[in-house]
Protein backbone atom coordinates (compact mmCIF):
# COMPACT_ATOMS: atom_id res chain seq x y z
CA UNK A 1 0.00 0.00 0.00
CA UNK A 2 1.26 3.46 -0.83
CA UNK A 3 0.58 7.08 -0.02
CA UNK A 4 -0.36 6.39 3.58
CA UNK A 5 -2.21 9.11 5.45
CA UNK A 6 -3.05 8.72 9.14
CA UNK A 7 -5.48 10.99 10.92
CA UNK A 8 -6.83 10.85 14.45
CA UNK A 9 -9.73 12.83 15.82
CA UNK A 10 -11.97 12.85 18.86
CA UNK A 11 -14.91 10.47 18.56
CA UNK A 12 -17.41 13.30 18.58
CA UNK A 13 -20.22 13.46 16.05
CA UNK A 14 -19.37 17.09 15.36
CA UNK A 15 -16.21 15.73 13.68
CA UNK A 16 -18.24 13.64 11.23
CA UNK A 17 -18.14 16.33 8.55
CA UNK A 18 -14.39 16.72 9.04
CA UNK A 19 -13.89 12.95 8.64
CA UNK A 20 -15.78 13.10 5.33
CA UNK A 21 -13.76 16.11 4.18
CA UNK A 22 -10.46 14.32 4.88
CA UNK A 23 -11.69 11.23 2.99
CA UNK A 24 -12.78 13.40 0.05
CA UNK A 25 -9.45 15.22 -0.03
CA UNK A 26 -7.50 11.95 -0.06
CA UNK A 27 -9.77 10.26 -2.63
CA UNK A 28 -9.65 13.30 -4.92
CA UNK A 29 -6.01 12.51 -5.66
CA UNK A 30 -7.18 9.33 -7.39
CA UNK A 31 -9.40 11.19 -9.84
CA UNK A 32 -12.73 9.70 -8.80
CA UNK A 33 -16.05 10.50 -10.46
CA UNK A 34 -18.45 12.68 -8.48
CA UNK A 35 -20.49 9.56 -7.79
CA UNK A 36 -17.49 7.59 -6.50
CA UNK A 37 -16.49 10.50 -4.28
CA UNK A 38 -20.00 10.69 -2.81
CA UNK A 39 -19.97 6.94 -2.17
CA UNK A 40 -16.61 7.10 -0.38
CA UNK A 41 -17.71 10.09 1.72
CA UNK A 42 -20.93 8.31 2.65
CA UNK A 43 -19.21 5.07 3.66
CA UNK A 44 -16.69 7.00 5.78
CA UNK A 45 -19.50 8.99 7.37
CA UNK A 46 -21.24 5.75 8.36
CA UNK A 47 -18.08 4.16 9.77
CA UNK A 48 -17.17 7.31 11.71
CA UNK A 49 -20.62 7.70 13.24
CA UNK A 50 -20.66 4.00 14.20
CA UNK A 51 -17.37 4.50 16.07
CA UNK A 52 -18.54 7.71 17.74
CA UNK A 53 -22.01 6.44 18.71
CA UNK A 54 -21.51 2.71 19.34
CA UNK A 55 -17.76 2.48 20.00
CA UNK A 56 -17.94 4.97 22.84
CA UNK A 57 -21.46 4.80 24.26
CA UNK A 58 -22.87 6.76 27.19
CA UNK A 59 -20.65 9.78 26.76
CA UNK A 60 -17.38 7.86 27.16
CA UNK A 61 -14.46 9.62 25.53
CA UNK A 62 -12.05 8.30 22.93
CA UNK A 63 -10.54 8.76 19.50
CA UNK A 64 -11.25 7.54 16.01
CA UNK A 65 -8.22 6.78 13.83
CA UNK A 66 -8.44 6.85 10.08
CA UNK A 67 -5.77 5.41 7.84
CA UNK A 68 -5.89 5.96 4.10
CA UNK A 69 -3.82 4.14 1.53
CA UNK A 70 -3.67 3.45 -2.19
CA UNK A 71 -3.04 0.19 -3.97
CA UNK A 72 -1.78 1.44 -7.30
CA UNK A 73 -3.13 2.46 -9.65
CA UNK A 74 -6.69 3.05 -8.55
CA UNK A 75 -7.79 1.24 -5.38
CA UNK A 76 -8.41 3.13 -2.18
CA UNK A 77 -8.18 1.47 1.24
CA UNK A 78 -9.60 3.19 4.31
CA UNK A 79 -9.28 1.82 7.84
CA UNK A 80 -11.43 3.41 10.52
CA UNK A 81 -10.63 2.28 14.06
CA UNK A 82 -11.75 2.97 17.58
CA UNK A 83 -10.59 1.62 20.91
CA UNK A 84 -14.08 1.47 22.31
CA UNK A 85 -16.36 -1.28 23.55
CA UNK A 86 -16.14 -3.49 20.45
CA UNK A 87 -18.85 -5.58 18.83
CA UNK A 88 -19.88 -8.93 20.33
CA UNK A 89 -21.69 -10.33 17.31
CA UNK A 90 -20.30 -8.80 14.12
CA UNK A 91 -22.54 -10.77 11.74
CA UNK A 92 -25.64 -9.60 13.58
CA UNK A 93 -24.44 -5.99 13.73
CA UNK A 94 -24.05 -6.04 9.96
CA UNK A 95 -27.57 -7.26 9.27
CA UNK A 96 -29.72 -4.67 7.47
CA UNK A 97 -32.02 -2.80 9.86
CA UNK A 98 -30.24 -4.18 12.95
CA UNK A 99 -29.93 -1.46 15.55
CA UNK A 100 -29.24 -1.32 19.27
CA UNK A 101 -31.16 1.93 19.29
CA UNK A 102 -34.09 2.21 21.64
CA UNK A 103 -35.58 5.54 20.72
CA UNK A 104 -33.17 7.64 18.73
CA UNK A 105 -34.70 6.55 15.41
CA UNK A 106 -31.53 5.12 13.94
CA UNK A 107 -32.12 3.10 10.81
CA UNK A 108 -29.68 0.23 11.30
CA UNK A 109 -28.57 0.70 7.70
CA UNK A 110 -24.99 1.92 8.29
CA UNK A 111 -23.19 -1.31 7.36
CA UNK A 112 -25.58 -1.94 4.46
CA UNK A 113 -24.74 1.49 3.03
CA UNK A 114 -21.00 0.81 3.45
CA UNK A 115 -21.35 -2.58 1.74
CA UNK A 116 -23.32 -1.11 -1.14
CA UNK A 117 -20.98 1.78 -1.82
CA UNK A 118 -17.63 0.04 -1.40
CA UNK A 119 -16.28 -3.07 -3.14
CA UNK A 120 -15.24 -4.76 0.05
CA UNK A 121 -15.73 -4.18 3.76
CA UNK A 122 -14.07 -6.01 6.62
CA UNK A 123 -14.90 -5.65 10.29
CA UNK A 124 -12.45 -6.70 12.99
CA UNK A 125 -13.61 -6.30 16.55
CA UNK A 126 -13.03 -7.61 20.03
CA UNK A 127 -15.28 -6.77 22.96
CA UNK A 128 -13.48 -4.33 25.24
CA UNK A 129 -10.70 -3.64 22.74
CA UNK A 130 -12.32 -1.78 19.89
CA UNK A 131 -13.29 -2.09 16.27
CA UNK A 132 -11.58 -1.59 12.91
CA UNK A 133 -13.64 -1.24 9.74
CA UNK A 134 -11.68 -1.59 6.50
CA UNK A 135 -13.27 -0.16 3.37
CA UNK A 136 -11.86 -0.94 -0.07
CA UNK A 137 -12.94 0.53 -3.37
CA UNK A 138 -11.51 0.28 -6.85
CA UNK A 139 -12.10 3.40 -8.86
CA UNK A 140 -13.17 2.76 -12.39
CA UNK A 141 -11.91 6.00 -13.82
CA UNK A 142 -8.56 5.05 -15.17
CA UNK A 143 -8.06 6.86 -18.42
CA UNK A 144 -5.49 5.94 -20.99
CA UNK A 145 -4.97 8.38 -23.83
CA UNK B 1 -27.83 21.46 8.04
CA UNK B 2 -30.62 24.01 8.10
CA UNK B 3 -34.34 23.57 7.54
CA UNK B 4 -36.65 26.07 5.85
CA UNK B 5 -40.30 25.53 6.70
CA UNK B 6 -43.30 26.44 4.55
CA UNK B 7 -47.02 25.99 5.06
CA UNK B 8 -49.69 25.17 2.53
CA UNK B 9 -53.06 24.52 4.14
CA UNK B 10 -52.67 21.49 6.39
CA UNK B 11 -49.34 20.60 4.87
CA UNK B 12 -45.98 21.45 6.41
CA UNK B 13 -43.11 21.61 3.93
CA UNK B 14 -39.65 21.03 5.40
CA UNK B 15 -36.84 21.87 3.01
CA UNK B 16 -33.57 20.36 4.22
CA UNK B 17 -30.48 22.33 3.24
CA UNK B 18 -26.88 21.11 3.11
CA UNK B 19 -25.43 17.98 4.69
CA UNK B 20 -27.63 15.48 6.54
CA UNK B 21 -25.66 13.30 8.96
CA UNK B 22 -25.93 11.84 12.45
CA UNK B 23 -24.45 14.98 13.93
CA UNK B 24 -27.45 17.09 12.93
CA UNK B 25 -30.22 14.49 12.78
CA UNK B 26 -31.45 14.75 16.39
CA UNK B 27 -31.99 18.50 16.03
CA UNK B 28 -33.64 18.07 12.62
CA UNK B 29 -36.11 15.54 14.03
CA UNK B 30 -36.96 17.77 16.98
CA UNK B 31 -37.34 20.88 14.76
CA UNK B 32 -39.71 19.15 12.35
CA UNK B 33 -41.82 17.60 15.13
CA UNK B 34 -42.02 20.89 17.02
CA UNK B 35 -43.01 22.84 13.90
CA UNK B 36 -45.66 20.26 12.97
CA UNK B 37 -47.12 20.63 16.47
CA UNK B 38 -46.80 24.43 16.46
CA UNK B 39 -48.77 24.87 13.23
CA UNK B 40 -51.10 21.94 13.86
CA UNK B 41 -50.06 20.50 10.49
CA UNK B 42 -51.58 17.23 9.39
CA UNK B 43 -49.41 16.23 6.45
CA UNK B 44 -45.69 16.59 5.75
CA UNK B 45 -43.54 17.07 2.67
CA UNK B 46 -39.81 16.58 3.10
CA UNK B 47 -38.01 18.46 0.33
CA UNK B 48 -34.57 16.96 -0.33
CA UNK B 49 -33.78 18.96 -3.47
CA UNK B 50 -31.15 21.08 -1.71
CA UNK B 51 -29.48 18.29 0.25
CA UNK B 52 -25.82 18.12 -0.78
CA UNK B 53 -24.96 15.02 1.25
CA UNK B 54 -26.95 12.41 3.14
CA UNK B 55 -25.97 9.23 4.99
CA UNK B 56 -28.23 6.67 6.66
CA UNK B 57 -29.26 9.21 9.31
CA UNK B 58 -31.65 10.59 6.66
CA UNK B 59 -33.45 7.24 6.60
CA UNK B 60 -33.98 7.54 10.36
CA UNK B 61 -35.33 11.09 10.10
CA UNK B 62 -37.79 10.15 7.34
CA UNK B 63 -38.94 6.81 8.80
CA UNK B 64 -39.38 8.33 12.24
CA UNK B 65 -41.62 11.11 10.87
CA UNK B 66 -43.54 8.57 8.78
CA UNK B 67 -44.28 6.44 11.84
CA UNK B 68 -45.51 9.44 13.80
CA UNK B 69 -47.68 10.67 10.94
CA UNK B 70 -49.14 7.22 10.33
CA UNK B 71 -50.14 7.03 13.98
CA UNK B 72 -51.92 10.39 13.75
CA UNK B 73 -53.57 9.70 10.39
CA UNK B 74 -51.37 12.17 8.50
CA UNK B 75 -49.69 11.60 5.16
CA UNK B 76 -46.23 12.23 3.89
CA UNK B 77 -44.38 12.73 0.63
CA UNK B 78 -40.74 13.15 -0.33
CA UNK B 79 -39.85 15.71 -3.01
CA UNK B 80 -36.61 16.02 -4.95
CA UNK B 81 -33.16 14.72 -4.08
CA UNK B 82 -29.99 13.84 -5.95
CA UNK B 83 -29.34 10.37 -7.35
CA UNK B 84 -27.20 9.41 -4.35
CA UNK B 85 -29.80 10.66 -1.87
CA UNK B 86 -32.49 8.60 -3.62
CA UNK B 87 -30.13 5.63 -3.77
CA UNK B 88 -29.73 5.58 0.02
CA UNK B 89 -33.46 5.91 0.59
CA UNK B 90 -34.29 3.14 -1.84
CA UNK B 91 -31.77 0.85 -0.11
CA UNK B 92 -33.99 1.03 2.96
CA UNK B 93 -37.15 0.55 0.89
CA UNK B 94 -38.44 4.03 1.73
CA UNK B 95 -40.14 4.50 -1.63
CA UNK B 96 -42.25 1.41 -1.12
CA UNK B 97 -44.04 3.11 1.75
CA UNK B 98 -43.66 6.86 1.12
CA UNK B 99 -44.58 8.52 -2.16
CA UNK B 100 -41.99 10.45 -4.14
CA UNK B 101 -42.44 13.40 -6.47
CA UNK B 102 -39.85 15.41 -8.38
CA UNK B 103 -40.94 18.77 -6.97
CA UNK B 104 -42.67 20.27 -3.94
CA UNK B 105 -45.47 21.63 -6.16
CA UNK B 106 -46.22 18.13 -7.41
CA UNK B 107 -46.13 16.79 -3.85
CA UNK B 108 -48.62 19.46 -2.70
CA UNK B 109 -50.92 18.67 -5.59
CA UNK B 110 -50.59 14.97 -4.87
CA UNK B 111 -51.41 15.27 -1.16
CA UNK B 112 -54.31 17.66 -1.82
CA UNK B 113 -55.76 15.36 -4.45
CA UNK B 114 -55.50 12.46 -2.00
CA UNK B 115 -57.32 14.56 0.58
CA UNK B 116 -60.24 15.20 -1.78
CA UNK B 117 -60.51 11.59 -2.95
Amino acid sequence: MEKILKVQMAAELENQGLARAVAAAYASELDPTVEELTEIKTAVSEAFSNAAIHGYPDGSYGNVSMEFGTIKPDTIVIKISDKGVGIEDIARAMEPLFTTDTGEERSGMGFTVMESFMDKIKVDSKPGEGTTVTLIKKLDTYYEF
Amino acid sequence: MDIIFGIKGNILIAQLLGEVDHHCSAKARADIDETMRGYGSKDLIIDLSRVTFMDSSGIGIILGRYRKLSASGGRMAIAGGSASVKNILSMAGIFTIIDYTDSVDEAIEYLMRKEVS
